[in-house]
């Protein structure tokens, strides 16, 4: 008979000291050793782990109330500003977000080595903040100008609230033209003379639950070292199968998450604000999900490896600028993470831009958390789209009236 | 021998002389350089590596010159606290000095293959790379 094992039974092993917990590095050999029905049998949870940039991240910050009052129409910290056009004193900062000063990329290629993203870990660094604030004033919220400086403890809530997280899969960027680009991909050699991808593969969450049977709405999750759930699909959110010209299938790509967890208890040391010359300011963020190995479908996820997982070459030089379509192939990151491919009949070094060290470190981590008895999962209210739902992306035309 | 990591500052009045061919040309040295950079009032910085039988011979006559020889205590540092072994440096270091180990993929500095070229420093995403002076 088929095994079926629900959250609560999961829950009740790992309440009990029981569960069987892997890291989706570890359960590749017991796949390879066991079979998929033993090791479905065997395993009650697999954890998955990613650590890289990851742009759409930002906090929702509510000041509390000065005296007296105000509606902070703008607001900036350590001059960097937050979205305030929400509730009196709350504001959304953005990790992107540049200071007003910033010469950006005016000084060609920019340096970008303060921005929203850095604000988050020097408040998750205990450090104080300077908050400005400007408004023009109300009955209510008489208060026109404010300087003050804020940290971590002294505010109500800090809420990380990232709509675009943990893509399934990403493109290993190339540079087909002559001469060096910055991107957010990081710097670019002319005529192919490396490739950049960013992904932990065998680890990354979604590669892991490729057709979103586990991860949902209210899956709980490894968010910056602390707790966080997953909040919805993120983003761009658009689930399918990588194929190539010949309708050769190169797996899942293109999911991603809405995350969000209380930014007071994450660590700073896993959530880092990080520059990319030439491109812009962002942060790096820790994600780790488990996956209740639910049945033998679960597992036969859960058990790829490096070797079964591709990212498409893309180059950035031009075709993904003008919105062109790249026909460079796909590589597989057993092969990205040997140190080089082959591209156009070329042989290119490869770097990656996600750390597959902390990844590790994170799936390790959540598993200790499990073990402990200290994480339980948590069922979700409602499934993401997967490929099944065939979701197209819109392209944006440029049109008059 | 160990090739010796220099800089050498000059003067308006030197910043356009030939020196590194008399260098090569009566000292026979072994030169490798590293950066150089002349600012808009001509006075110029070069750093070099130098190695050679005539080394301080060589280093008496850029002296001589009115050149400014200093020892080369720039070195670039790895913030262990702040690298988290992404890898976007590795395959931007020109020597090699910056590489991933595998198959943990951890991220290697071996600081005696450095050149203090600090393309890592403005590369790096995490600001893990810096200049000690």
């Amino acid at each position: 008979m088929a095994i079926e094992k629900t959250y609560a039974e999961i829950n009740e092993k790992i309440k009990s000291g029981k569960a069987v917990v892997l890291t989706a590095e570890e359960v590749i050999g017991l796949v390879e050793e066991k079979g998929l029905t033993e090791a479905t049998r065997q395993v009650d949870v697999v954890t998955t782990g990613t650590f890289a940039p990851m742009c759409s991240s930002g906090v929702f910050l509510n000041f509390g109330h000065s005296k007296p009052k105000m509606k902070m129409q703008k607001v900036w910290l350590n001059g960097v500003p937050a979205y305030s056009g929400i509730a009196a004193v709350d504001a959304y900062l953005g990790a992107t977000e540049l200071p007003e000063d910033d010469p950006c990329n005016n000084n060609y290629p920019g340096e970008f080595r303060y921005g929203g993203g850095h604000v988050i870990q020097d408040l998750l660094m205990g450090k104080k903040v300077k908050l400005e604030a400007t408004s023009y004033g109300t009955d209510c919220y008489p208060r026109r100008e404010l300087e003050t400086y804020i940290n971590l403890d002294d505010i109500n809530e800090a809420t990380l609230f990232n709509p675009r997280n943990s893509y399934q899969n990403y493109n290993c960027g190339v540079n087909l033209s002559n001469r060096v680009i910055y991107t957010y991909m990081g710097v670019l050699k002319p005529n192919l003379g490396n490739a950049h991808y960013c992904s932990a593969g065998q680890l990354s969450p979604l590669l892991n639950d490729p057709y979103f049977l586990t991860i949902g709405m209210g899956t709980k999750i490894f968010l910056g070292g602390g707790i966080g759930y997953v909040a919805w699909n993120g983003t761009q959110h658009f689930p399918e199968i990588q194929k190539d010209a010949a309708g050769n299938s190169y797996g899942p790509s293109g999911g991603t998450l809405s995350v969000v967890g209380d930014l007071k208890q994450m660590e700073a040391n896993w959530l880092l604000g990080t520059s990319f010359l030439g491109y812009g300011a962002t942060l790096s963020v820790s994600i780790g999900i488990p996956i209740p190995i639910l049945n033998e479908e679960v597992m036969r996820c859960v058990s790829v490896s490096d070797r079964d997982l591709y990212a498409p070459i893309v180059d950035y030089g031009e075709a993904y600028g003008q919105r062109l379509p790249s026909d460079l192939g796909f590589a597989s990151y057993a092969e990205l993470k040997s140190g080089t491919i082959t591209v156009n009949g070329k042989k290119i070094p490869t770097a990656p831009l996600s750390s597959y060290p902390k990844a590790r470190e994170i799936a390790a981590i959540l598993k200790e958390w499990i073990c402990k008895g200290d994480f339980l999962l948590t069922e979700p209210v409602k499934l993401l789209p997967s490929y099944r739902d065939g979701i197209q992306s819109k392209k944006l035309e440029i049109r008059g009236l | 021998m160990a090739p010796n990591k220099i800089i050498l500052r000059f003067g308006e009045n030197t910043s356009d002389q030939p020196i590194i061919y008399r260098l090569v040309k009566d000292y026979d040295l072994v030169i490798n350089i590293l950066k150089a950079n002349v600012n808009p009032n001509k006075e110029g910085t070069m750093v070099l590596e130098l190695t050679g039988e005539k080394y301080e011979e060589g280093l008496g006559y850029l002296r001589d010159q009115g050149i400014r020889v200093q020892p080369l205590a720039e070195e670039v540092f790895r913030n262990e606290d702040r690298c988290i072994s992404c890898g976007a440096c590795t395959g931007i270091c020109p020597t090699g000095a910056l590489s991933l180990e595998r198959p943990s993929m951890e991220v290697k500095f071996d600081s005696d293959n450095c050149i203090v070229c600090q393309l890592c420093v403005k590369v790096c995403p995490l600001k893990a790379m810096e200049v000690r002076f």
